[in-house]
Order: structure tokens, then sequence, then C-alpha cells
């Protein structure tokens, strides 16, 4: 006899009283290798109104493309400064910023390398299940080939990649957009 | 190449639809399109691991930590956090987060006209033992009114949050108190069609987490997904 997983419920307007002992939003410790990014949006409502009660969380791999997770057995090295988790809530103005690295491909279905990208879980009041959805990064050649972009109709995949910021080097720009025609794409893995 | 096992998908009506009009705020932040199905990657099926010790050893007591005790009922919230094939899960932090006696918030948006509590603050973690257990002491929650519809209550509630071991696993709900009249009329606790799972967000009275003169126990489990069939090479 097998348990169902827990219903999901929303985070509500206040998940700061419970959240904020763990937020992270520089990634980059001691000793990290790779290409600093800075990641910064908002999010939109159905009225294109920023959501200033919204918190994001990130986790992705190391430069290497190694994740500090037991079930990653490749041979990549871990480094000791680096996690891959984040945790960033939206300011009262609705602006996020994330500092981070830019992290190295990890293998994807097929045996074949995914680009580099962020995966996301956004909760805020009015979500009831966390909404999932990735960052890739611009000027990125193995996003062509990106198996799980390629499921994504053509016209939609520009909402999971990150823009560059004219004068900013390093500082990229990714919003969420909930609804419309600008819609974010968001993923399906069951819950 | 090892191909990764898949999570289950959740047995349907089981979880929530995106938009649910009866919760108002759902209504502008629910996406419209289709949510695109994708197959576990290593990106899914690894997620933040934390060292147990990152949970101070008394921050599953929110009673403590202040000048004095809070107002309220004590309670004790225990349970087990499992896996959809009934695996305790070990080392998973649990998060809370709750209302105070009076049903207000720490929190400067919430403007309810009910007493702030010196001596609470409504946030507490925990690690699960090897037996997939944790336990808090906490304050039995108010409940409150909020602006969804006229006269709108929310029933008493705790917030959880749970990572588990994998992005795939991660979890946030809200534990509810057996017999609390306002569970029918509540639209948050009502969004998910299916009456069981709805149900199981009901905690149950205990007597034996309960302590004599001291606080009533309330069980609640929680179950996080479970993994497919072991990985397969390709």
């Amino acid at each position: 006899m097998s348990l169902q997983a827990t219903t999901s419920q929303t985070v509500g307007p206040f998940f700061k009283i419970g959240f904020d002992w763990l937020n992270r939003d520089n990634l980059v410790g001691e000793g990290v290798s790779g290409e600093r990014v800075t990641i910064q949006g908002r999010i939109f409502d159905g009225d294109g109104v920023p959501v200033p009660d919204a918190i994001l969380e990130i986790w992705q791999a190391n430069a290497h493309g190694k994740y500090d997770h037991p079930e990653d057995t490749q041979d990549k090295p871990l480094e000791p400064g680096f996690k891959g988790y984040g945790r960033v809530p939206v300011t009262a103005q609705g602006v996020f910023r994330l500092a981070t690295i830019k992290p190295g491909p990890v293998p994807g279905p097929n045996g074949k390398e995914q680009a580099p990208h962020l995966v996301i879980s956004v909760f805020m009041r009015g979500v009831l299940r966390r909404l999932v959805t990735r960052i890739y990064f611009p000027d990125e050649p193995r996003n062509a080939a990106d198996f799980i972009l390629n499921l994504v109709e053509p016209s939609r995949r520009s909402t999971l990649i990150a823009k560059k910021t004219a004068g900013a080097p390093g500082t990229l720009e990714w919003n969420v957009v909930l609804q419309g025609p600008d819609e974010t794409v968001f993923f399906d893995l069951g819950l | 190449m090892k191909r990764v096992a898949a999570y289950r998908a959740p047995y349907p009506g089981t979880q929530p639809n995106h938009l649910h009009p009866p919760y108002v705020s759902s209504i502008k932040r629910a996406p419209t399109k289709p949510q695109v199905p994708i197959p576990y990657t290593l990106s899914e099926v690894t997620g933040p691991s934390f060292k147990p010790e990152i949970v101070a050893p008394k921050a599953n007591d929110l009673t403590l930590g202040h000048h004095g005790e809070p107002l309220g009922e004590r309670i004790i919230v225990s349970g087990r956090v499992l896996d959809e094939n009934s695996r305790p899960l070990a080392n998973t932090i649990v998060e809370i987060w709750q209302a105070n006696a009076a049903g207000r918030y720490r929190h400067e948006v919430d403007q309810h006209n009910a007493p702030l509590d010196p001596n609470f603050t409504g946030s507490g973690q925990a690690v699960t033992d090897a037996e997939g257990r944790y336990r808090f002491v906490t304050i039995r929650p108010g409940e409150y009114p909020w602006r969804n519809h006229y006269n709108a209550w929310r029933a008493a509630h705790i917030h959880f949050s749970l990572f588990g071991p994998a992005f795939a696993t991660r979890l946030v709900t809200q534990m509810y108190f057996p017999g609390d009249p306002l569970m029918p009329f509540d639209p948050i606790f009502n969004c998910t069609a299916d009456e069981k799972a709805r149900n199981r967000l009901i905690s149950a009275f205990d007597w034996e987490t309960t302590m004599p003169e001291h606080a009533l126990g309330y069980k609640f489990d929680l179950i996080l997904r479970g993994r497919e069939a072991t990985p397969m090479e390709d």
C-alpha cells in the first residue's frame, strides 16, 4: 500500500516569518570558480503589476556542472564554497536580485548535455502549488540543442533565457510573467 | 549514463489546480497556459541539502526565546515525514510559521486588529530524526479574518515547508485542527478537489503525545513524493 503525497497549499502573504532564516541571495562563497553573474528581475501578475510578496528558490550546479548532492555521481569536483541553493524574496518594490555563477552543463535525457541552467521554484500568495521554471543564459551555444528548451514551443523559449543588461556586464535580467501573451513557461513535474 | 528514475505523478485531484477562483488571489496569479511536461533530469532529482546543525537546538520550541511565555494554549505538534513508498525521510528540515493565539502574524502586512504578543514570533524549525520524526512545541494559532470575500475567516492553521531529498520533493502546505467549524468555508483549505486528500491536512488530537498538566498533542504526518522504479541503464 503506497501513500499519497500531501496536498500543496499556498505560502500565503506571511511566509517571510518562516522563510527568512534560510534566505540566500549570494550563492558564491570563498574560492568558488566560474563566471560571476547577477540575475535580477521582477514578477508580474495578470494586470502587469509587479508582485511585492513572492519568493524564489534556486537550485543549480557549480561551474564544473556538478551538483552538491549524493545522486550526482559524475566524476567532477565539488567546491566547498558553493552549495547551489538560493532563496530570494522580492522586495516591497517587487524586485529580486541574485548573485551566483554560471553553472557548467549537466547531463540530460538521452545522455546529452543540457545547456547551463538554474532550476527555480516560485512561491507567493495566490499560488496554490509552486511554479517550476528554469533560467538559461544568453549567448550560450548549447541552448540550441538543449533537450528541455526544445520541448517548449519556439516562440516561448525566450521567457526562459535571461537577457544581458546594457552597460552592466555580468548583470542579467530575467522576469516572471504570470499571465498573458508573454507568460513565462512553467514546467509540469507532476507537482 | 543512467537514466534518472522519475518521481511519481500525483493521484488525480489530490493536488490543487493553479486557478481556484474562490481564492481570489489566484485569479491574477495563476498561469493561463498549460504547463510544459518535462522528463526528470539530474537537475530535478538532486536538490539542496543542509547540515542538521543549521537548525538551532531549540528552534522547534516556539514558546522560547522571549522574556516571557506567549499567551494562548500550549500545544505539541509532532509527526513523521515519509515518502509515498512509506520510507521515513531522515534529516529533512521542517519549517513552520503561524499566527499568534489572537490570530495575528508578526508581519508588517498583517493589519488585523488583534494584539501582537511580545513573547511570540511564530517561526520554528526542526530536523527529522532517523525515523522521520519531528516535534514542535508552540501555541494554538487563532483564526483570523481576511479580505477574500465578505466576512471571510481563515480556519486556524500552521504553515509547513519541507525540502525532502530533491528539488522534486519540495512541499509547502498548511496543517489544520480537527473540528474547526471554519474549514468548510475556507477556500484555501478547499482548493484541492479530492476530499480525502484535503482531510489529510487536518491534524489529529493525540493522547500519546499530550503531556499531563502541560500541553495537548496533535499528530500530523507529511508525505513527500516517492520515486518510480529504480533507474535502468540506457
